[in-house]
């Protein structure tokens, strides 16, 4: 609740903002005949919108703890991908995962490397510019008419920006138990670049899939990711939507999610964060029929001065929804982690059932974590609870794991890593989540001794 | 369900019970604020030059500062150039008993059931009574001081101890705080002061009565508590306002400061009028609450019951600078009809083994509105703090609204904090069990309100618990289904 001496946000961010939209016209130049789209009136709209605004600052309590200046500042050109070889995508690609897969390199779609063997009969698994083009009716539908970006004023950016990402449609009654894999890849191109990957997933009526989008990079070097992904949930769809955020350690990633669910539909997020210097994750969800389940889960492992910022926002705007939230962070080294989670129960959401917990792990004292969880309720028949906890690991823990002969490195790695397992354990793909448990123990000193046990 | 539709209709509509007003000639200051009312206001109360150095400072910063819009609360803006911001009931200037005391005065005070004399007599309690900003009376002084412990209204404190006023005044909330501390310190009228000397455990319950009654005054009441190391006070603040149409304005500050070992316990009861049903007239209370354990193992702790006002805006916290120091906060803000609360607490971990404890219930009913927000900020050198929160709400109906915005900001590894929260309306299985044990349903959900209460109310001195148990049967009983 300290309040910083106020500057002109509009005045300094001029130029910051101006770099954006003549990267905005140019853009326009380059779409060839598509400027007269209703797609297009929305990304002027978006474009202005973002114009008018400029980037948020710390005066705003939504980004209170983030301060996106860096991002802001930081010049950033369009420009032609660097290349990537089939070794660096066999990399990125989960073992043993068997999937239709979607490549972007630098924020293109890549023909060469995506592979898609089948498509549900009725249903789509392509880029979302080629979706636009042939004018495939759900995506034409749905794109853009979720992600709210007068709301937001990265949405608006990529809205603006809005051309190409990861389109998935599974038609009703379909239940797709092949995993979708959606590979964003950073190559270590010199030049700052920013892409506005915008990613659509579908899912018609009684039908299933699981979407897993991965964010990487082959070098350390310093680039913006902007994504926007849209998720619609058809009456009684089941969706599971996995994301693993690997980007570089000088990279900005800003992702925000937003889920519309209708009746008795059931989605479930986890998402894990462990790249970017400064790393902002937004899940909107918003319950739009009565009996929709929502377990949004997330963890998040920082180190250096890394700056990993998670909001997650649950609208229960109708009655007889559960959500369940779980949402961890380490902290290690002088990073500093953001938890906001907002709960909202709308008027006449009755026997709304919805709980939050926040759990933080600081492993240094130079590390620092701000949450607030947050309840907004005005339905009176309703169970919310929500717990946050902050704090290092039990003393009593470490000592039972010395007392039976361990090491106090390695009693420390297997408390840590049993923290995190919590919220890994929770990923149903088999593949994924082994890529997750191994990349938990390459972040811990003694990982290698743990691997084995 | 119908009969208690009927308890719930016949107990929500239930009218402000102390609604009254006294008809006694107030010494008003004109309209408006202006650097002028400042200089009135403080030669009014015959102040020295630093006093009014002091406002003027404040009153200057308050000029560059604009209204927070932050709190979760809507209100039509207030035009503070409308306002009174000085009255005094006209009497005598020097009082030696309390039958000098205005007849009408007195009256006053025995509707609300604080009759000086009986108060004196029978529950040993020391009561400075503030009526529209000017002591009116104060009673066992003369015990008091003769342990040295200073208990007075905060203008004599002004003449009489300059050299305490000087060094705490301001030392906790600093006259550019926040916009309604800065105009409270340019425009406060009077409030009490109480010193505890060194290891003096002070043997009775210090008590002030507050009450706004001229109408259309601003009321700006200054309190300042200092105990002195290894000391011990328990201060209650309780008050009642009579009914008005127009919003009134309460913006007061509060400070403690508790030395090295002492320990100060303040307690409040507040039900100032709320409005009516529809959420006209009620009074907006904007208040700047804080204290700082300024000493190793030292104590500070905050309980309160807020039933009343249009509008609640309060934060009291505490810094907890010295180490092994304490910080406790109980709550209890209940809001029916139209009221709106945004109430909470800041706790700020300096020391080492700091620690600190928040129980906050929130009740909401009719169209109230109920809001906690809390800080709990660990900074770095708080090695092995410690805290505890937990932040219930019940909701009574379907047009109400309960809001956590809680803040939880750590930078020091050996420190624990946990947080809790649930929303909730009382079950229904709950009212069932009483009914079918004979009792009336009206009956039931007042034994569980209080029983949801209970944490707090342990809290309070005994006069207070009792008094806050009324309060809130006043407040709900019955606004349950």
């Amino acid at each position: 609740m300290v309040e910083k001496a106020a500057k002109p946000a509009g005045e300094r961010q001029g130029a910051q903002i101006e770099q954006y939209l003549s990267a905005f016209r140019s853009f326009e130049r380059g779409l060839n005949g598509e400027s007269a789209s209703p797609i297009h009136a929305v990304r002027k709209e978006a474009i202005a919108h973002f114009a008018s605004t400029g980037f948020p600052t710390t005066h705003d309590e939504e980004w209170r703890f983030t301060d996106v200046q860096p991002i802001a500042r930081a010049p950033y050109a369009a420009g032609t991908p660097g290349t990537v070889s089939a070794a660096d995508i066999a990399r990125w690609t989960f073992a043993g995962l068997d999937a239709n897969r979607l490549v972007f390199v630098d924020g293109e779609f890549s023909e060469r490397f995506s592979t898609v063997r089948s498509v549900p009969s009725g249903g789509a698994i392509m880029s979302l510019a080629r979706a636009l083009t042939s004018g495939d009716a759900a995506a034409l539908r749905h794109t853009a008419r979720h992600a709210r970006y007068d709301q937001d004023a990265f949405t608006a950016l990529n809205t603006g920006f809005l051309r190409d990402g990861a389109f998935v449609h599974i038609p009703d009654g379909v239940s797709w138990d092949e995993p979708i894999y959606v590979l964003y890849l950073a190559t270590g191109r010199t030049v700052p670049f920013v892409a506005h990957p915008r990613n659509l997933f579908v899912a018609g009526r009684n039908s299933r899939c699981f979407v897993v989008e991965r964010y990487a990079a082959l070098a350390e070097n310093s680039y913006f990711t902007n994504a926007v992904t849209e998720v619609v949930l058809a009456e009684g769809a089941v969706v599971e939507h996995d994301k693993v955020q690997e980007e570089s350690l000088n990279a900005f990633h800003v992702g925000s999610a937003h889920v519309s669910m209708a009746a008795k539909s059931n989605y479930t997020s986890n998402s894990f964060a462990m790249g970017g210097a400064i790393v902002r994750n937004n899940i909107t969800s918003v319950m739009e029929g009565q009996g929709v389940e929502c377990t949004l889960n997330g963890l998040s492992l920082s180190t250096g001065r890394q700056h990993i910022d998670n909001h997650t926002t649950i609208d229960h705007a109708t009655a007889h929804c559960n959500s369940h939230e779980l949402y961890k962070s380490i902290l290690d080294g002088s990073s500093r982690g953001v938890f906001n989670g907002k709960i909202f129960v709308r008027k006449d959401a009755q026997k709304t059932d919805a709980k939050q917990t926040n759990k933080t792990l600081l492993l240094s004292d130079l590390a620092t974590i701000d949450t607030k969880p947050q309840l907004e309720i005005f339905a009176d028949d309703v169970k919310c609870t929500h717990g946050a906890t902050v704090g290092y690991l039990d003393a009593e823990a470490v000592f039972y794991l010395r007392s039976r002969g361990i090491g106090i490195e390695l009693a420390r790695d297997i408390l840590t890593y049993a923290f995190a397992s919590d919220v890994t354990g929770r990923v149903k793909i088999e593949p994924v989540r082994a890529a997750l448990d191994r990349l938990i123990l390459k972040q811990l000193h003694e990982g290698r001794r743990l691997e084995g046990l | 369900m119908t009969k208690e539709n009927d308890s719930i209709e016949q107990l929500t509509n239930q009218e402000y019970k102390w609604g009254f007003v006294t008809d006694i000639e107030a010494d008003s200051a004109p309209r408006g604020l202006s650097e002028d009312t400042v200089r009135l206001i403080s030669s009014k109360k015959q102040e020295p030059a630093w006093m009014l150095a002091w406002r003027l400072k404040a009153f200057a910063h308050w000029k560059t500062m604009t209204e927070p819009t932050w709190p979760n609360v809507h209100y039509p803006k207030i035009d503070y150039q409308d306002a009174i911001y000085y009255s005094a009931p006209k009497q005598k200037i020097s009082l030696n008993s309390l039958d000098e005391v205005d007849p009408e005065l007195r009256r006053t005070y025995e509707k609300l059931g604080i009759s000086l004399e009986e108060q004196k007599r029978l529950s040993g309690v020391a009561v400075d009574a503030v009526f529209d900003s000017v002591s009116v009376a104060t009673t066992f002084k003369k015990n008091l001081s003769e342990l040295g412990i200073i208990f007075c209204s905060f203008s004599e404190a002004v003449r009489e101890h300059p050299e305490l006023i000087r060094q705490y005044l301001g030392s906790v909330v600093p006259q550019t705080d926040n916009f309604f501390a800065a105009l409270n310190s340019a425009v406060f009228s009077d409030g009490s002061f109480c010193y505890i000397p060194k290891g003096v455990r002070c043997p009775m319950e210090l008590s002030t009565y507050f009450r706004i009654n001229a109408a259309e005054t601003g009321q700006f009441e200054r309190t300042l508590i200092v105990a002195d190391e290894g000391s011990y006070v328990s201060y209650l603040e309780g008050c009642t306002a009579p009914m008005r149409d127009k919003n009134q304005l309460h913006a007061a500050v509060v400070e403690l400061v508790a030395l090295a070992n002492a320990q100060i316990k303040y307690s409040t009861v507040q039900n100032w009028y709320p409005g009516d049903k529809e959420g006209k007239g009620g009074i907006y209370n904007f208040v700047t609450k804080r204290g700082i354990c300024s000493g190793a193992n030292s104590k500070i702790s905050w309980t309160q019951v807020e039933t009343g006002s249009a509008i609640t805006w309060k934060y009291p916290g505490v810094i907890l600078k010295g180490d092994n120091s304490v910080g406790e906060f109980y709550s209890v803000a209940v809001t029916n009809n139209r009221q709106q609360a945004d109430t909470g607490t800041k706790m700020i971990h300096i020391g080492k083994n700091t620690k600190s404890t928040i129980v906050s219930k929130g009740i909401s009913g009719g169209h109230g509105n109920n809001s906690y927000r809390g800080l709990v900020q660990i900074q770095k050198g708080a090695t092995n703090a410690r805290n505890f929160s937990q932040c219930d709400s019940l909701l009574l109906g379907d047009t109400c609204g309960a809001h956590t915005f809680p803040y939880i900001e750590v930078k020091n590894t050996s420190s624990k904090v946990e947080h809790e929260a649930s929303t909730s309306k009382i079950g229904e299985d709950q009212i069932f069990y009483c009914k079918q044990r004979g009792l009336s349903s009206e009956d039931a959900v007042n034994m569980i309100v209080n029983g949801f209460c209970k944490e707090v109310f342990r809290e309070l001195p005994m006069e207070f618990a009792v008094e806050a148990q009324k309060l809130l049967g006043i407040s709900l009983e019955g606004s349950v289904g």
